[in-house]
């Protein structure tokens, strides 16, 4: 927990002591950055490393520190280094915008990446926009693509929930289908639920019941009766997180499985994790990485290899790929750019055409959103993983196209 | 919308309830006796699943788990007793209470720091996987064995309290600790116990929560605050009044969430918010406690 210590009334106690001493070391080991002759490009990276996302955020960290150290290793950027500035978001609009403020004014950033939620980072693109600072978003969002939050700065890497809801349906959903929703009551939900209705709308599968939870519930019990009283072929389960790993597993408790296929919008690597194969197994979602691509990929072989190297073997996942191409995708703009010139930049990154987890991207000219392809997993049983992290089947490996993403004037852009 | 499907929400709504009941009565408990908030209490439900979930892992049964956390964590809180909390007593309320909350992060930290912040499975035990068919729909067998466990600790709540001597010593405390001391008993091995006890009783709400959540550091702070209404709304320091106001909870959050779903979570506030209106101490609490 970072906190504000202030030392208290009174002359110079031990434990003044000891934290002005604590404090000089931070200081030293965290030299001061307002200096406007610094060679250092200095990248922000506001991500919730605590509360029920701090998994997920701690992977996109690893996976941007190592984006940024491959860069420094080759020489940095036009001779200049790269540094990577991490911020604890906690999951809150207010503290994601204050301390994006703080990125740009004090330590002045020339560009800031990251945020995990949907409403987060819609808070944080509030901030960079009004300043004219260059944002790669690395959470899933519509929103972010539409005329009305877009700025020629702002950039979106992830995928979004209705080229991830279109990808899940098609392997999932069939004509005829009957559907039931349970759904996050926030930006994140809602913005998934439209995804799949879009998506059932063109299949002719019908929804039959659509049920809001609070965000962060831990207990998804009193939900379970409603749901099965619906009888749907398929229950898609859009939340994100610990919610999504508690909602799966209590709908497993009450046997839902049994009547029922279960489908979510992203199946996430580190929520498979924390519930075990047998709660997850025959789960469906879509996601924009998963480590196992690289019997098909040699760009995900590369970069497994890398993460591999850097981490002490371990894999990177879903998320943490997210955190690798949006700080990579930058950086590259950088160097074609020659440096950190916001206009040379954002034409650079407009004409980038990058490939550096799992295949080609690039960030198309009316929404800047990242065009790219889409997996569709499914978690394997336990007999069928070869290893502990043998998480996933690939279903469907979709590639990048221009006609995945709703149209530029759908979007309310010029075109 | 048919008879069953309320009559199965009814149900799910009790078996909430038992989960919230046990939560809340270590907390009230060790308030009603000693008159110490514990903040910690939520960081100890979620000390108490992992010390579940290491034991269970090491003994290879969950049932060992399940006896032993509570035992183990139990005897901890009564550590944190003697070092901590005996030393604050006769002060204000608030004393305790900052404590205690500061003893919730070096808690949560400290699980972060060894086991990591990921959530770790916890499988539900062999035995109490799938489902019973209740005639009016299906239900875990694991939630089925929850509240039957919940019913068998109130009763030797009950009867330890009501029926033992130790139960006497331990009422009589509450009440006037001075003449307890006068008549020769030593009040402070019984707070020692009570303090321990009411540990403990979280260490088992976290245990059988495990199998039914994703365990992790962060685990306790809903917990926390849940509790914390259950035991206003029952009155702070009551059993009887954490066992109707748990339940009452319960039934209420699953009521709502058949209609009205996203508002399943502010219900419980909006239903302490009204008790509090109309009875400021609680549902059972003593005038003047609250």
């Amino acid at each position: 927990m970072p906190s504000y210590n202030r030392p208290g009334p009174g002359g110079i106690s031990r434990r003044n002591a000891l934290l002005g001493a604590s404090a000089g070391i931070a200081t030293l080991a965290m030299p001061r950055l307002g200096r406007a002759a610094d060679e250092t490009i200095r990248i922000g990276f506001p991500t919730p490393l605590t509360g029920p996302f701090a998994a997920e955020a701690r992977d996109q960290v690893k996976c941007a520190e190592l984006a940024v150290k491959l860069v420094n290793d080759k020489g940095g950027i036009a001779g200049r280094k790269v540094e990577l500035l991490v911020r604890d978001d906690k999951l809150n609009a207010g503290e994601a915008a204050t301390r994006t403020l703080e990125l740009i004014e004090k330590d002045k950033v020339h560009a800031v990446v990251g945020a995990l939620s949907s409403a987060v980072q819609l808070a944080v693109n509030e901030v960079t926009r009004a300043r004219g600072v260059i944002y790669v978003s690395i959470s899933q969002s519509d929103t972010i693509n539409e005329a009305k939050d877009f700025s020629k700065f702002t950039f979106h890497e992830a995928l979004n929930p209705h080229m991830t809801t279109a990808a899940v349906a098609r392997q999932t959903l069939k004509k005829g289908m009957k559907v039931a929703h349970l759904v996050a009551d926030y930006a994140y939900g809602h913005e998934m639920l439209r995804g799949f209705k879009r998506a059932q709308a063109a299949i002719g599968a019908d929804t039959v019941g659509e049920i809001l939870h609070p965000f962060g519930a831990a207990d998804y019990s009193t939900f379970m009766p409603r749901l099965m009283s619906l009888r749907p072929d398929v229950l898609c389960i859009s939340n994100f997180g610990r919610d999504q790993a508690n909602a799966i597993k209590q709908a497993v408790d009450f046997g839902i499985k049994q009547q029922m296929k279960i489908v979510v919008p992203v199946i996430l690597h580190n929520q498979r994790l924390a519930v075990g194969p047998d709660v997850f197994e025959g789960v469906v979602g879509g996601a924009n990485y998963y480590w196992g691509l690289e019997t098909q990929n040699k760009t995900a072989a590369e970069f497994n290899a890398a993460f591999r190297a850097a981490n002490g073997g371990a894999i990177p996942t879903d998320y943490g790929a997210y955190g690798y191409s949006g700080v990579g995708s930058l950086l590259m703009a950088m160097q074609a750019a020659g440096g950190t010139e916001t206009d040379k930049v954002v034409a650079a990154l407009e004409a980038l055409q990058y490939d550096l987890t799992k295949g080609p991207q690039h960030y198309r000219k009316c929404d800047h959103q990242s065009v790219q392809s889409v997996l569709v997993l499914e978690s394997k049983k336990k007999s069928a993983m070869a290893n502990d992290s043998d998480l996933f089947a690939i279903v469907a490996n979709d590639p990048g196209a221009d006609e995945m993403l709703r149209s530029c004037s759908e979007l309310g852009h010029a075109t | 919308m048919d008879l069953s499907l309320i009559i199965m929400q009814l149900f799910s709504g009790i078996a909430l309830g038992a989960v919230l009941v046990i939560t809340a009565l270590g907390l009230t408990i060790v308030f009603g006796m000693l008159g110490v908030v514990n903040f910690a209490h939520g960081a100890l439900f979620m000390i108490g699943a992992y010390a579940g979930l290491y034991l269970a892992s090491l003994t290879g049964s969950f049932w060992w788990g399940l006896l032993l956390a509570p035992l183990l964590v139990g005897a901890f809180g009564m550590l944190i007793e003697r070092v901590l909390v005996r030393r604050l007593y006769g002060r204000s309320v608030d004393d305790p209470l900052l404590l205690t909350f500061g003893l919730s992060y070096i808690l949560v930290e400290g699980v972060r720091i060894v086991f990591g912040s990921d959530g770790i499975p916890f499988p539900t035990p062999s035995q109490l996987i799938g489902v019973v068919d209740l005639g009016f729909g299906f239900f875990p067998k694991y939630r089925l064995f929850v509240i039957a466990l919940v019913a068998v600790v109130l009763l030797a709540l009950w009867l330890m309290l009501e029926k033992t001597r130790v139960g006497l010593i331990v009422r009589a405390g509450a009440r006037d600790p001075q003449i307890m001391r006068v008549l020769g008993v030593d009040i402070g091995r019984v707070w020692l116990a009570i303090f321990g006890l009411g540990v403990g009783l979280a260490a088992l709400g976290g245990v059988l929560a495990g199998p039914m959540r994703s365990v992790n550091p962060e685990m306790g702070t809903l917990v926390l605050a849940e509790a914390f209404v259950v035991t206003v709304i029952g009155g702070l320091g009551s059993i009887v009044g954490a066992v109707v106001a748990g339940l009452m909870v319960g039934v209420c959050i699953s009521m709502v969430a058949l209609f009205a779903p996203e508002m399943a979570t502010i219900v419980m506030f909006a239903l302490m918010a009204a008790v509090l209106l109309v009875r400021p101490q609680g549902l059972f609490g003593l005038k003047g406690r609250a």
